[in-house]
């Protein structure tokens, strides 16, 4: 019940957990609807990552009151032709990308930190 | 798909009914199976769970600190009903419920024998023989005596309580020894080589803890023993206090009277065997045995007891009472909850119509509700634990000697009752208002000046204050009859004046003073150098004190007569020094006190009490009567008022004084004069070092022990009572204080309520005087049914702890009216406030509100 976190700095939400991070991804393109995020994130990991529906949901649950997706409204969703009515579509708010971002950089020092010690892979 | 939207139940109703559809669309494309849609609802359930949880907990947390005056009543109240209830039950588990530290303790038993007015006697060893021969419904049977045995050696002279005990008690109980071994048959064998077994404690006093200790000498009395075993630290018994352990070793002069009867009888039942077959079968015993000795045996049947139940009747009607309080305050804590929980959900309901309105299911509301009631316990919970190891110090002077080592504690068992019944305060009283207030809320809060709760909640409330009410009488009724019950026992007189009085053991060990002019000569020397002292009036040895001994009861034999060892027909026997009656004012009311004069060549005298007179020679003189006691033809030469051997509680037998000098050497060694008693202007406490010097110039082996006021003896008579009825005046107090909260906030809250109506009356000419009868009217009613019903549960509870009561009865009706008195002038005072408010209520500013 609590009301979305306004003026949170992004930093406050790191680390992400991994399932947030590409549900994020998943919906910064476009707007999409449940399965569609499961199907975009299996994609872009070639299959490695397959989120359940409830593992999915709980997730997008605690990111809408985080305030990290919202849910469109209806004038914007696909035409009906194209759209099943029980499909609810979820969009990236500035928040979330800035979060989303945040994150980004601090894996990305992470891995130049783990890299100068020799942990980690050279540039691909 | 059936199944997996069964599955979708395990997930909190707002999680489901928001993405349930979807969850399921997802598992009808992907073809998920089964299991793999089972693991992972079982996975994520408990997560979502938990998140709603933590989400209801941070509100909870900011909720709760807004209504600081609320949350603070709240916990509090939880907390006294809750560390009542904790106390408590941790006092009742350790003396009624918790099994006895022995191996399969629920065989075991103890066997009494019975004479009418004297039932669960000890036997006599001559007994305990053949009852242990006869039965076939034990497969052990022990017996066991507590004595007091001087330890010397190294530093200072120590008394010690030990027990003797048979060559198999170890093994019917079922212990074993940390170090070396029990007591065994061989040991219990007249002829035998002395040996001895430590308690722990002991152990580490005597010998530093040192596992060398077996096989070392003791020297108890005068007399070498050798240490055979050191018993494990928890390891009690009979009582808290033994500390050795010495075998009996019988010999034939032991099993010639059977009426000397000082061996406890401690079996174990054969498995199989009920207590009942038990019983019927030792009273077949007995009866045997009356037959063959009719004489000693007369009138003796046999009891036996579970060793777990072996209480006194009053001890466990004492823990009983005040459980059934602290169960009244926790009753009465939780209507109060419930009250305070169903108020604030009511002013809340603007806030849970806007929730509502904002998309929160009923579901979701009742969550919340029932969290911060659950927040609110456990902080409740936490505190009265607290509440509870404070309280604990007191209650346990309820506690009687158990074979059970420590005393009662906060261990786990307890904390998990607290916890129990935190859970249980937080879920059941929390809950109803929760439902209550989530089935009622519609959007009806938004609209202004809705009036919050209807007739119904308004019920509720109302028979919530009736309970209260009516378990204040209960409470403050039994308080009374348990109080009126105290001031009579305390205002009985015991025959003896008590203060300014010193009094010690130094308990003369046999065979050393055997020889009865070496003890004289010792309490000679003791005595007239103690009166020496500043202060010091006068000062004299007794065998036991009153109060510590209500035993040392014999058969009096007049004319001839047979004896009789039933109710009525016995006497107490002391022997005293002449200074006894004079240092304990017990007063003189014909002849003459024991004196110096009474030495062994003359006639045997006797001082004998005015029941004893008036007894034998009732409306005659006693002075020069003969009777036969203690085996000797004893002469009356003075009569003196009673003393209550027994306590104050109880009746007890005459008493019959005898000279110290008047008994030959090694007789009765039991009885020498062990007791002394000292009266001084001064403060008795502070003579103590002079008379420990004086007895180590008569005797350097001689130790002092059990140093009391005679004060502090007559207190501690009563002492379990009056912490009792502390308590129970206490949780009565609380009980009162709480229910008047609760009428003053139910009054509170239908004056506000009903400030418009109240309005409209004024404006139409209503008096001041109106108006409070109109608020009045409802709460003393509320009052007078929880009156009427309390009255009617007290009666009962009244009935039940009957045994309890002395010099008041059950329907004691002083008590009823002032119980009743009381709980009207409560309700007056919680009324008085909300009263005030509503003649105030002024008509224009009510109305516009309106």
């Amino acid at each position: 019940m609590t009301a979305p976190i306004k003026d949170s700095l992004p930093q406050s939400f790191l680390p992400l957990p991994s399932a947030t991070l590409h549900i994020l991804m998943a919906v910064a393109e476009e707007d999409r609807h449940g399965y569609a995020i499961i199907q975009d994130v299996e994609a872009r990991t070639r299959g490695e990552l397959t989120l359940s529906a409830g593992t999915l949901y709980r997730s997008i649950q605690r990111m809408l009151e985080q305030g990290l997706i919202t849910e469109t409204r209806d004038r914007d969703r696909p035409a009906p032709e194209l759209d099943d009515e029980r499909r609810r579509y979820y969009r990236i708010t500035p928040l979330g990308a800035a979060v989303a971002k945040a994150e980004a950089t601090r894996m990305a020092k992470l891995v130049r930190l783990a890299r100068g010690m020799g942990f980690a892979p050279e540039k691909a | 798909m059936r199944f997996y939207r069964a599955l979708l139940h395990l997930y909190p109703a707002s999680f489901r009914a928001e993405y349930g559809e979807q969850m399921c669309a997802i598992f009808a494309e992907r073809k998920t199976s089964w299991l793999a849609a089972g693991w992972e609802v079982l996975r994520n359930a408990p997560a979502v769970h938990w998140d709603i949880l933590r989400q209801d907990l941070r509100y909870t947390g900011r909720t709760l600190l807004r209504a600081r005056g609320f949350s603070t009543v709240a916990v509090l109240v939880l907390a006294l009903g809750i560390g009542t209830n904790t106390a408590v039950f941790s006092v009742t588990d350790y003396v009624l419920i918790r099994p006895l530290p022995f191996p399969a303790s629920g065989r075991l038993v103890k066997a009494w024998e019975n004479l009418p007015g004297y039932p669960e006697m000890e036997l006599s060893p001559a007994d305990y023989r053949d009852w242990k021969a006869m039965n076939t419904v034990f497969d052990d049977m022990g017996g066991v005596t507590t004595v007091l045995v001087n330890l010397t050696g190294e530093g200072n002279p120590e008394r010690i309580e030990s027990a003797r005990v048979t060559g198999n008690l170890f093994a019917t109980l079922g212990v074993h020894p940390l170090l070396g071994r029990p007591i065994a048959a061989t040991d219990d064998q007249p002829g035998a080589p002395l040996t001895a077994v430590l308690s722990y404690g002991l152990w580490e006093r005597a010998f530093g803890g040192d596992s060398g200790a077996v096989g070392r000498k003791l020297q108890l009395d005068g007399t070498s023993y050798v240490v055979i075993g050191v018993m494990p630290a928890a390891f009690r018994f009979p009582d808290q206090d033994v500390e050795l352990w010495l075998p009996f070793q019988f010999d034939q002069s032991a099993y010639v009277d059977r009426n000397d009867n000082y061996v406890e009888c401690v079996a174990r039942l054969r498995p199989g065997v009920t207590l009942e077959q038990a019983r019927s079968q030792m009273n077949v015993v007995a009866g045997q045995l009356r037959r063959q000795y009719p004489k000693e045996l007369e009138h003796t049947s046999a009891t036996v007891n579970m060793l777990r139940d072996e209480l006194s009747e009053r001890s466990r009607l004492l823990v009983l009472a005040l459980a059934g309080a602290a169960l009244c305050v926790l009753l009465i804590a939780c209507t109060n909850l419930a009250n305070l929980l169903l108020a604030r959900a009511l002013s809340r309901q603007k806030e849970l119509a806007v929730r509502t309105a904002l998309g929160a299911g009923r579901e979701r509301l009742v969550r919340q509700l029932v969290t911060e009631s659950m927040v609110l316990s456990a902080l409740g919970g936490a505190l009265g634990v607290l509440f509870a190891a404070l309280a604990l110090p007191i209650l346990t002077k309820l506690v009687p000697s158990l074979p059970v080592s420590g005393a009662p504690t906060i261990d786990l068992r307890v904390l998990c009752f607290a916890g129990i019944v935190t859970a249980l305060t937080g879920i059941g009283f929390g809950t109803l208002p929760a439902l209550r207030v989530a089935r009622d809320n519609d959007f009806k809060g938004l609209r202004e000046g809705s009036r919050a709760g209807g007739g119904r909640k308004a019920g509720l409330r109302s028979a919530l204050i009736v309970t209260e009410v009516t378990l204040s009488m209960v409470l403050l009724i039994s308080a009374g009859l348990l109080l009126r019950t105290l001031m009579s026992i305390q205002s009985v007189d015991p025959g003896f004046r008590s203060d300014g009085v010193l009094t010690m053991q130094t308990a003369l060990p046999m065979p050393k003073y055997d020889n009865v002019a070496k003890r004289v000569a010792f309490y000679r020397q003791v005595l007239s150098e103690i009166e020496a002292l500043p202060g010091v009036s006068n000062a004299a040895y007794s065998s036991f004190l009153p109060m510590t001994m209500g035993g040392g009861i014999w058969p009096v034999d007049i004319d001839g007569k047979t004896i009789d060892r039933s109710e009525g027909h016995n006497a107490s026997l002391r022997f005293v020094t002449p200074g006894y009656f004079t240092t304990l004012e017990i007063p003189l009311l014909a002849g003459r006190r024991l004196d110096d004069s009474d030495v062994q060549s003359r006639p045997p005298a006797a001082v004998v009490s005015d029941s004893f007179a008036q007894r034998y020679w009732p409306g005659q003189s006693a002075l020069g009567r003969h009777f036969k006691f203690a085996y000797a033809d004893r002469t009356v030469v003075g009569v003196v008022g009673d003393v209550r051997v027994r306590g104050l509680e109880r009746i007890s037998e005459p008493q019959v004084y005898l000279s110290c000098q008047q008994v030959d050497d090694g007789a009765l060694p039991y009885y020498a004069p062990k007791d002394l008693v000292i009266r001084t202007s001064g403060n008795p406490r502070s003579l103590l070092p002079a008379v420990t010097q004086i007895v180590r110039n008569a005797d350097p082996e001689q130790p002092i022990s059990r140093v009391r006021t005679l004060t502090e003896i007559v207190q501690a008579n009563t002492a379990p009572r009056s912490v009792q009825v502390r308590m129970i005046v206490a949780f009565a107090a609380l009980a009162l204080l709480l229910a008047g909260i609760g009428i003053h906030g139910l009054l509170s809250f239908s004056v506000s309520n009903r400030s418009s109506e109240i309005a409209v009356r004024v404006a139409l000419g209503a008096q001041p005087g109106d108006i409070l009868r109109i608020v009045l009217q409802q709460s003393l009613l509320l009052a007078a049914a929880g009156v009427v019903l309390g009255v009617a549960l007290a009666f009962a509870a009244g009935q039940a702890m009957r045994a309890l009561l002395v010099g008041v009865t059950p329907t004691d009706p002083a008590t009823f009216l002032l119980a009743a008195a009381l709980c009207l002038l409560m309700t007056a005072v919680g009324s008085l406030v909300p009263s005030l408010r509503a003649i105030r209520v002024d008509p224009i500013t009510a109305l516009r509100a309106e």
